[in-house]
């Protein structure tokens, strides 16, 4: 028989309405595996029987009562950044520990009412802040295609579950890549969708105007169906928007006579790698090859879109990880003289090095005297930038390039060296300084590491990039595989 | 105090008057509301929550904004001001920095134009209680977050006031218009309106503004009036004895009824203010600013000015009542139903204000061409004014059933005078050995024995009878 845990949703659907098996042996099989595999890739950091027992039981029932729903029966797993009613949801900090939300964010109770069942709350860099999820405030992630290597980050235990076929599907979040790079580190398809496509109620903020829920899955199909169903208008996040929820449009009609535009700055970025290059040369050619016109278009504020992201990015988590006091929630220092003391050692001893030295660079990002300086100018290298995207899609119906310049590295190679570290990012936070919807889909190796593709679209133009993604599955036959693992 | 001059600026904040909080569906509640019972995720500030905008109190605040003739741009935002204290569950307080709602308004005092610095709109904080002195000294504190994310408008005005009585004008003038309006209840003793002078004083003829102190916790208007008399009479101390004043928060003590340092302003702190990235940009559309601004009622400045022009009220008269939407409508209501101007007045500012009982505007008419008629007594209005606010029945009825029409047919009257006469003998004889205000006694006990006596008619006929 198939086996169950590296099955895609439709192939999962289809077999669940031919009583192939049931929700429940199809969630086992995934227990089962994780039970086997996650001692060694640690992606998980909790698990939620309660709720994948009543669930799976609860999309049995759907199934007999002939609900055709794509994601009946699905086992996900969710970052751990997104707030589940009930269920300890910490961002990956020793800070909120214990913590319990009351609520479930938006974008989860989606999924859960499309019938998805939560396996559990996967590892991360401690809020978000990070591309190897070493940064985590418990324990790091290994890449399921060697385990000696980081799988990417932020969402990097998201990734590695995908990857290892310990969940079918998973969430992340991206505010620099943090879903687009761990997929192309872990063999996987990840999408970062257009800012204010998914509502964000429920996302513990790292930085509000960069942040965005994505989807982790084998598939682009597969990715593009958990979009869909978590998509739209959200009355609780006021940056989500009412367009039409249309990201399947086109879905399958090809790259012939779309023009893809390959920007120079992002096939020489600094450090790129020989083999990732080669990869994605050739995926470019697949595609080429597939219908589609190759164009130059420049990104000439490439530059600057680093600097301009550590700055933003921190000065929002400096104010939104304020209320990370100690007073209400999570951890709090019982020793403390005063409230003073009791701030500064809940927070000393909460959050981790990377966590503070973000906060404290936003901090003096937007002090009195310095503020035009940093957040003002950044804002304003934020602007070219998205013009300069702009100018880009008059020339081109999507930007194609790597994802990430290397391949998975070694655990602790960059943790002494933060600006190693940042550079992970430096393709695809351009996106998210733009907004826009962006896709990575694995188009190779090198080394034997996986290496992603990713295609950038104008905003709200998802349907785009999964067309484009999509093309590139059909035409290369690359296909996320669940890794080797023993 | 010949020689200073004082200069007084007001910040005042109004909790506008809506259903739910200023960016959740919690409802405002009550003063007495257990703690932390009218709280949700978004007031506590949970990991994951999002604001979203009141409109409500977008529409109370553009209301106010347009009551105090100011500029209302196209494009407004919120932004975030950041500081630690366990009263603000964020960590930043969500307000306005540098695109408030509205801009260069202005508020009639006492006949001179104050000028109105910006309107905008901002969330509360919670409430501290502490078991000890204060937070930083208290063995245990308890936080109370009923209040935090409750709206407030903020209006600040230029400092164009000249003295605590301009202040409280300035005051009081804004809780009129902010009533009349609908925008607010503005009680200040609920917190609804909280006033905060900030004060400096200078040589008379200096053009340079001295250094200032704010005033805080001030729950009344006379106690913004007497805080800001101390505040002066000390500025004023330290200035002639050679010291300088320190920029600093003050509070006021009701108990002491003098200002104590709080805060010093010195090292001020540093509020990292950026635009609020959670909350677009509100783009306010003219037509509808139009809508509010012609649903706007007659304001009172106005409506004094009419109660002048168009009654002939004494400007004293036409300035309370047109300070209270409700007596200037009952007063306008009265007349119409035929009864004098300048009657109805006195009867609203004599009876009904300090009362606060209010008849229908049919019902006082009907009083007051009563006693203008002479039908019943002064003494007798009161009384069927306030029985016909009880019962709801017209004072005609209950002039009835008391029997309370007036007596003044002499020949009916003659026989209660002359008894009066007969039983107070020794008054009847002083009053005409010459002691005039002997009068008195023989009348009170008339009032007495006949209270249904016209009083006019009555004393006439004694004086008539003694002579």
């Amino acid at each position: 028989m198939t086996d169950l845990t590296e099955l895609t949703i439709k192939e999962a659907a289809r077999l669940l309405r031919l009583r192939s098996f049931s929700v429940s042996e199809l969630v086992t099989a995934h227990v089962e595996r994780i039970e086997r595999l996650d001692r060694s890739v640690k992606a998980f950091l909790r698990f939620t029987p309660e709720l994948w027992e009543k669930q799976a039981e609860e999309a049995d029932r759907r199934i007999l009562r002939g609900d055709l729903g794509p994601l009946v029966g699905i086992p996900m797993a969710i970052k751990d950044v997104l707030c589940v009613r009930g269920v300890e949801t910490t961002a990956g900090s020793q800070i909120l520990r214990g913590f319990k939300p009351p609520y479930t964010g938006t974008a989860v109770s989606r999924l859960f009412e499309a019938g998805a069942v939560m396996l559990g709350v996967m590892n991360c860099d401690e809020f978000a802040m990070g591309s190897s999820t070493e940064n985590s405030g418990y324990h790091p992630t290994h890449n399921p295609w060697d385990l000696e290597r980081v799988p990417g980050g932020s969402s990097g235990g998201s990734a590695a579950a995908v990857s290892a076929g310990e969940a079918m599907i998973a969430l992340g979040t991206d505010t620099g890549g943090s879903i687009r790079q761990p997929a192309a580190l872990c063999g996987v398809v990840g999408m970062k969708p257009t800012y204010g496509r998914v509502s964000r109620y429920g996302l513990i903020a790292f930085a509000s105007s960069l942040d965005q829920i994505g989807p982790f899955a084998r598939s682009v199909e597969d990715a593009a169906i958990v979009l869909e169903a978590m998509a739209g208008r959200d009355p609780l996040d006021a940056t989500s928007s009412d367009r039409p929820n249309d990201v399947l449009r086109d879905f399958d009609a090809g790259v012939k006579g779309m023009r893809l535009g390959v920007p120079r700055e992002y096939y020489e970025v600094d450090g790129i790698e020989p083999g990732v290059k080669a990869a994605v040369d050739k995926a470019v050619k697949a595609l080429r090859d597939a219908g589609a016109e190759i164009v130059d278009v420049a990104l000439p504020h490439t530059d600057y879109g680093l600097a301009a992201y550590y700055i933003i990015a921190p000065a929002e988590c400096s104010s939104n990880l304020a209320r990370f006091d100690g007073v209400r929630y999570g951890m709090s220092t019982e020793d403390a003289q005063n409230i003073t003391e009791a701030y500064t050692r809940t927070r000393r001893k909460g959050f981790g090095t990377e966590v503070r030295r973000r906060v404290m660079l936003g901090t003096y990002a937007l002090s009195s005297g310095y503020y035009d300086a940093y957040y003002l100018k950044a804002q304003k290298v934020r602007t070219l930038i998205k013009r300069d995207f702009d100018t880009a899609f008059e020339k081109c119906d999507a930007i194609i390039s790597a994802t990430s310049p290397t391949v998975a590295f070694p655990i602790g190679a960059k943790t002494q060296d933060p600006l190693s570290m940042y550079l992970c990012d430096v393709l695809t936070l351009g996106g998210n300084l733009a907004g826009l919807p962006g896709i990575s889909v694995p188009c190779g190796f090198s080394n034997d590491l996986p290496v992603g593709l990713q295609v950038l679209a104008p905003q709200w133009r998802e349907d785009t990039a999964l067309r484009v993604a999509r093309a590139y599955e059909v035409a290369s036959g690359v296909k996320a595989e669940v890794a080797p693992l023993a | 105090m010949r020689n200073w001059e004082v200069v007084i600026g007001m910040e005042v904040h109004v909790q506008p008057r809506t259903r739910s909080k200023m960016f959740c569906g919690c409802a405002i509640g009550n003063l007495g509301d257990p703690p932390n019972s009218n709280v949700c995720e978004v007031c506590l500030g949970l990991p994951g929550v999002l604001p979203t905008v009141n409109k409500a109190a977008v529409e109370a605040c553009l209301k106010t904004a347009l009551a105090l003739n100011c500029e209302i741009p196209r494009h407004t935002k919120f932004d975030r001001k950041n500081y630690m204290y366990p009263d603000l569950p964020k960590g930043y307080q969500i307000s306005q920095y540098d695109l408030p709602m509205s801009v260069n308004g202005s508020l009639e005092v006492d006949g001179r134009r104050v000028r109105i610095r910006r309107v905008h709109l901002e969330e509360d904080t919670g409430k501290l209680i502490h078991a000890g002195d204060k937070l930083h000294k208290a063995w245990e504190s308890f936080v109370d977050l009923n209040r935090a994310g409750v709206p407030l408008m903020e209006i600040v005005s230029e400092p164009d006031l000249r003295s605590a009585d301009e202040a409280r004008d300035y005051a009081v003038g804004l809780r009129t218009l902010l009533r009349t309006i609908g925008a607010s209840e503005a009680d200040m003793e609920k917190g609804q309106l909280r006033a905060e002078p900030n004060i400096s004083i200078r040589r008379t003829g200096s053009e340079e503004l001295g250094v200032k102190t704010e005033l805080k916790n001030i729950n009344s208007f006379r106690a913004l009036h007497r805080a800001i008399l101390y505040e002066v009479a000390r500025q004023t101390e330290v200035l002639e004895a050679g010291g300088r004043v320190v920029q600093e928060t003050r509070g006021w003590s009701e108990a002491e009824q003098r200002t104590f340092s709080q805060r010093s302003k010195e090292f001020a702190e540093d509020y990292r203010y950026f635009p609020e990235p959670d909350l677009p940009p509100l783009e306010l559309d003219p037509a509808w600013i139009e809508d509010l601004r012609r649903a706007l009622p007659e304001l009172p400045g106005a409506r004094r000015a009419r109660l002048v022009s168009e009654y002939g009220l004494p400007a004293a008269d036409a300035l309370q009542i047109a300070a209270d939407r409700d007596l200037a409508d009952l007063f306008e209501a009265a007349v119409g139903a035929g009864a004098g101007a300048k009657p109805v007045a006195n009867w609203i500012i004599g009876e009904v204000a300090p009362s606060g009982k209010f008849p229908t505007p049919e019902h006082l008419a009907e009083v007051v061409k009563l006693v203008t008629a002479g039908a019943i007594t002064r003494d007798q209005a009161k009384e069927v004014l306030l029985e016909s606010v009880e019962t709801g029945r017209s004072p005609s009825h209950i002039v009835a059933e008391h029997g309370f029409a007036q007596v003044s047919d002499e020949s009916a009257l003659e026989a209660e005078v002359r008894a009066v006469m007969a039983a107070n003998p020794r008054a009847v004889e002083d009053y005409r050995a010459g002691k005039k205000q002997a009068i008195g006694a023989l009348m009170a006990d008339l009032k007495q024995r006949a209270p249904q006596a016209n009083p006019k008619v009555a004393s006439e006929l004694l004086l008539r009878l003694l002579g």
